[in-house]
């Protein structure tokens, strides 16, 4: 009887670890924000209480390339929250493994697979936006932009920044951006008359934003993620999403072919487009992918939605070596330094 | 076994036990080049050959880039960066090391530790503190005169800096020895000091100047951090391969310039094959050590040459520390300690310090006995065949080898379905091997400098008094290159702290290093967190470098009375 209690005491002293033993580790490999992280691991973990978030968080370009490199043998059950760019271009090198998630059909039809079943669901949506650093502005009499044609105003000269299409994902969206709002020609044209205003092509898609706000120029087009950590910490930038058609890319989930953790994966998919997701990506981003979810992120203009250009993800996609390729034979070339 | 099989062979010469060791020394180091450093190269270099699709593509792929517009004015930038930093640094770093061993100037080990300051820190935080000091809204941004630091000048700058300590150590090291029977010699003949210096001094550190030049040309054209945060758009190779990687995810074309960048080391190689051919051991078994006399005429100019270096030095850094102390840069400057509660930016926060620094403290026990070991047998070993030749341009090539480069090629070798080291794949394991791999080549000109300056007749009369070869090595070779070896160690210690290239393909959920939460930081906008985390790590680095001068004198007392 004695040995019976204690045998009791000890499988209840043992219940939790043995709970806790069996707690699923999925590794996820994410380019979300940094303190995006903590938040959404628990989120995913309190609604899924048998499974463990293993984060691996880089930047776009650095965590595709892992991705792709990893190719043969995936170390990542699943990917939440990467550009879907990067997806598509894993979709095309057959990495993602086909499944609807529950629920994923109720999400906007531009953000989610045109495949069935599904190879990847969207989250929300950024955009290519102006970080407008408002001191520098009043240093030297810049105007505040609200179109992307108020840049190529000549005040700007050598005060705007903008990544690299070549080096960086965000640099590649807004050219997107103006190829959809512009058709091709007119967004080359554009481009053309931009460069005479451009100090630099940075390598990194953060950077135009972070350097705006420690006020080394006054323009930095990047995304609008970017500026809410920076005010913060009391940096005079503002973010201004234009009103003459931006780009938008999206964040997505899709699972990797040979996880080996697929119920749990699939349960994290699932999770993913669900309402309670989407109100916490909501917290960070305007526009979600599931329809009627209303975001709780504060400056943003009532309009949003509608400043978007239609996209079609697979056929920029498609474009994307070539397009490319004629930006650094325009621009590339002659990036010498203007002081 | 081996011996039987010998014994069976009579017409085989029989080797001597010595003999035998060196030869399975030999294998063993050519087997580790080959297992981390050739096969992971081969597997992503050879992509260079290879369609998208997996096809062979012959040289294709060169040619697309070849009429790529901008190589040549990448290839052009490269070079001409390149050759005009080592311009600037290895006289500067010759200076500076001239004085710390051939001169008689105060505080000699404290200059010693301030030397290596840019190499404590990990590149992003110099990088901050030039765009605070010369930035567009930058506190001595008047001494640009209308310049910009976004651009050649900026690079440059950053790059003399950083490949500072790298000359000053391999000069210091070649300079830390000499026989003063030459300069008695030289004395006696009445020659001049100037002549003294042309025809004893130059020729005795040549060597090392050759090493020097090469070590920091290829430096700055692999390095593609500096170029890409201060560079501004000015293309340079490097930032050439982020591009097709990171940017484009086109491993095939970015294989094409990593086989291009390979095109130094094997430079390198071969000026390095030149300068061991003219080498003679400056340190015979009868040498008498050089003890600089105390000389006012040339003490105290060199003395100022060191505090002005040693002063920028710590001002850089000094900025950058201010920098982390802040609360947003240019706009508020209130000090506040805030920035060093890292979980405030990363989920991880201080775990990833500590996780750091039982990283670098494996790399520097694990590498320091290999590279030591490896860099002995290839340079004592029996010189027959082309192994010691194959073992020795092998050690040569992670230098020429830009972090990225390497990471990837990790990534591909060793995640590898069919590949038995796979077990290594995201573990501690492989990020420590992969750090001493990336920073084998400084470390290897170290130790061959050390040793090359050694009488190879300690191992003669090692032999010819029956004492076995491993006994000579650990009862001679390794106490009198005790120095030496602890500045390996704390340079592989110190890289493996700041490196970010590389390892950030390799780092798993639970090994993210602090120099990669650093980076991400920085790509958050938190510039001041960024520099706080930089702070931390340049705290640990400066202390193990502070326990290396310790140790090191303590040692010295014991095992570099030859010296004196």
């Amino acid at each position: 009887m004695r040995r019976l209690a204690l045998l009791a005491c000890a499988l209840i002293g043992l219940a939790p670890a043995a709970e806790a033993q069996q707690r699923t580790r999925l590794t996820v490999y994410t380019a979300l924000e940094n303190e995006q992280l903590a938040p959404f691991k628990q989120a995913a973990e309190a609604a899924l209480r048998d499974i463990e978030i293993a984060w691996v968080r880089d930047s776009t370009g650095i965590i595709t390339a892992r991705l792709i490199a990893e190719r043969q043998n995936p170390r990542a059950d699943i990917v939440w929250g990467l550009s879907v760019f990067s997806l598509l271009q894993m979709e095309a090198l057959d990495m993602l493994e086909p499944y609807t998630p529950q629920g994923a059909e109720a999400l906007r039809a531009n953000m989610r697979s045109d495949r069935s079943p599904m190879t990847w669901t969207g989250m929300d949506a950024f955009v290519s936006a102006i970080c407008f650093n408002t001191v520098v502005a009043q240093q030297r009499n810049l105007p505040r932009p609200t179109t992307w044609n108020d840049l190529l105003n000549p005040v700007f000269r050598g005060q705007v920044v903008m990544p690299n299409p070549n080096s960086s994902g965000t640099g590649f969206l807004t050219m997107a951006g103006w190829i959809g709002a512009r058709g091709e020609a007119g967004a080359w044209e554009y481009m053309t008359r931009l460069h005479e205003n451009i100090q630099v092509y940075t390598h990194s898609g953060s950077a135009p934003c972070n350097n705006a706000a420690r006020g080394e120029y006054g323009v930095g087009i990047s995304f609008d993620m970017r500026s809410v950590a920076l005010r913060n910490q009391g940096a005079p930038i503002e973010i201004i999403v234009p009103t003459d058609g931006v780009g938008f890319d999206l964040e997505a989930t899709a699972i990797l072919r040979g996880t080996r953790n697929q119920a749990a994966a699939r349960r994290l998919a699932d999770f993913a487009v669900s309402r309670p997701a989407m109100e916490l990506y909501g917290r960070y981003y305007a526009l979600l992918a599931l329809p009627g979810v209303e975001p709780t992120v504060r400056n943003y203009p009532a309009d949003f939605a509608e400043r978007l250009v239609s996209a079609d993800f697979r056929a920029i996609a498609t474009q994307r070596d070539r397009l490319l390729r004629e930006w650094a034979g325009r621009f590339d070339g002659k990036s010498a330094p203007r002081n | 076994m081996s011996e039987a099989v010998l014994a069976g062979q009579p017409s085989r010469p029989r080797r001597s036990l010595d003999q035998r060791i060196m030869r399975w020394g030999l294998w063993l180091a050519l087997a580790f080049l080959l297992a981390f450093l050739a096969l992971p190269l081969a597997t992503l270099l050879l992509r260079a050959f290879e369609t998208p699709e997996g096809g062979f593509a012959g040289i294709a792929n060169f040619r697309t880039y070849v009429t790529t517009p901008a190589l040549l004015a990448a290839a052009w930038n490269s070079v001409w960066t390149a050759a005009l930093t080592a311009a600037i640094v290895v006289p500067l770093a010759f200076i500076y090391a001239y004085a710390l061993t051939r001169a008689c100037i105060p505080a000699k080990p404290l200059f010693r530790a301030v030397m290596m300051l840019p190499l404590l820190a990990p590149s992003l935080l110099p990088a901050l503190a030039l765009i605070y000091l010369f930035g567009n809204q930058g506190m001595l941004r008047w001494l640009l005169m209308g310049g910009s630091i976004y651009g050649p000048s900026g690079i440059v700058a950053a790059q003399v800096f950083y490949c500072f300590p790298s000359a000053a150590l391999i000069l210091a090291v070649a300079l830390s020895t000499a026989d003063a029977r030459l300069y008695e010699a030289a004395a006696a003949l009445r020659a001049t000091r100037l002549r003294i210096f042309w025809t004893v001094t130059l020729p005795g550190a040549r060597y090392g100047l050759v090493s020097a030049f090469v070590v920091v040309f290829t430096l700055v054209v692999t390095d593609f951090g500096i170029p890409k945060v201060i560079g501004g758009q000015f293309p340079v190779l490097a930032t050439d391969v982020y591009k097709q990687v990171v940017g484009l995810q086109d491993f095939n074309m970015g294989a094409v310039v990593g086989v291009v960048l390979l095109i130094p080391a094997v430079l390198a190689f071969l000026l390095d094959r030149w300068a061991s051919r003219q080498r003679t051991a400056t340190m015979s078994g009868r040498a008498v050590p050089l003890r600089p006399a105390p000389r006012a005429v040339r003490d105290r100019p060199l003395l100022a040459v060191c505090i002005l270096v040693a002063a920028t030095l710590v001002g850089i850094v000094g900025v950058a520390v201010w920098g982390s102390l802040i609360r947003f840069w240019p706009y508020n400057l209130t000090l506040t300690l805030e920035n060093y509660d890292f979980t405030r930016f990363d989920t991880a926060g201080w775990d990833s310090v500590w996780l750091s620094v039982r990283m670098a403290a494996m790399a520097a026990a694990v590498g320091t006995v290999i590279v030591f070991i490896v860099a002995y047998v290839l340079d004592r070993g029996s010189q027959h065949g082309p192994l010691p030749g194959i073992g020795r341009f092998a050690a040569a090539v992670p230098l020429a080898v830009p972090g990225l480069v390497l990471g990837l090629a990790y990534v591909l070798f060793f995640n590898h379905p069919a590949n038995p080291l796979g077990f290594l794949y995201g573990t501690l394991a492989i990020l420590v091997l992969n750090s001493v791999v990336h920073f084998y080549t400084v470390g290897h000109l170290a130790a061959v400098t050390a040793i090359r300056q050694l009488d190879p007749e300690f191992e003669s009369v090692g032999a010819s008094m029956r004492v076995p070869v491993w006994v000579t090595f650990g009862r001679v070779t390794v106490p009198m290159c005790l120095p030496a070896i602890l500045e390996i160690a704390i340079y592989l210690f110190v890289n493996t702290m700041t490196t970010v290239s590389a390892v950030i393909f390799l780092y798993g959920p639970d090994t993210k290093p602090a120099s990669v939460a650093m980076v991400h930081m920085d790509e958050a906008g938190q510039a001041s967190a960024a520099a706080a985390m930089g702070v931390v790590i340049l705290g640990i680095t400066v202390t193990a470098k502070l326990a290396q001068l310790l140790l090191g004198a303590l040692l010295g007392r014991a095992t570099q009375a030859w010296r004196r």
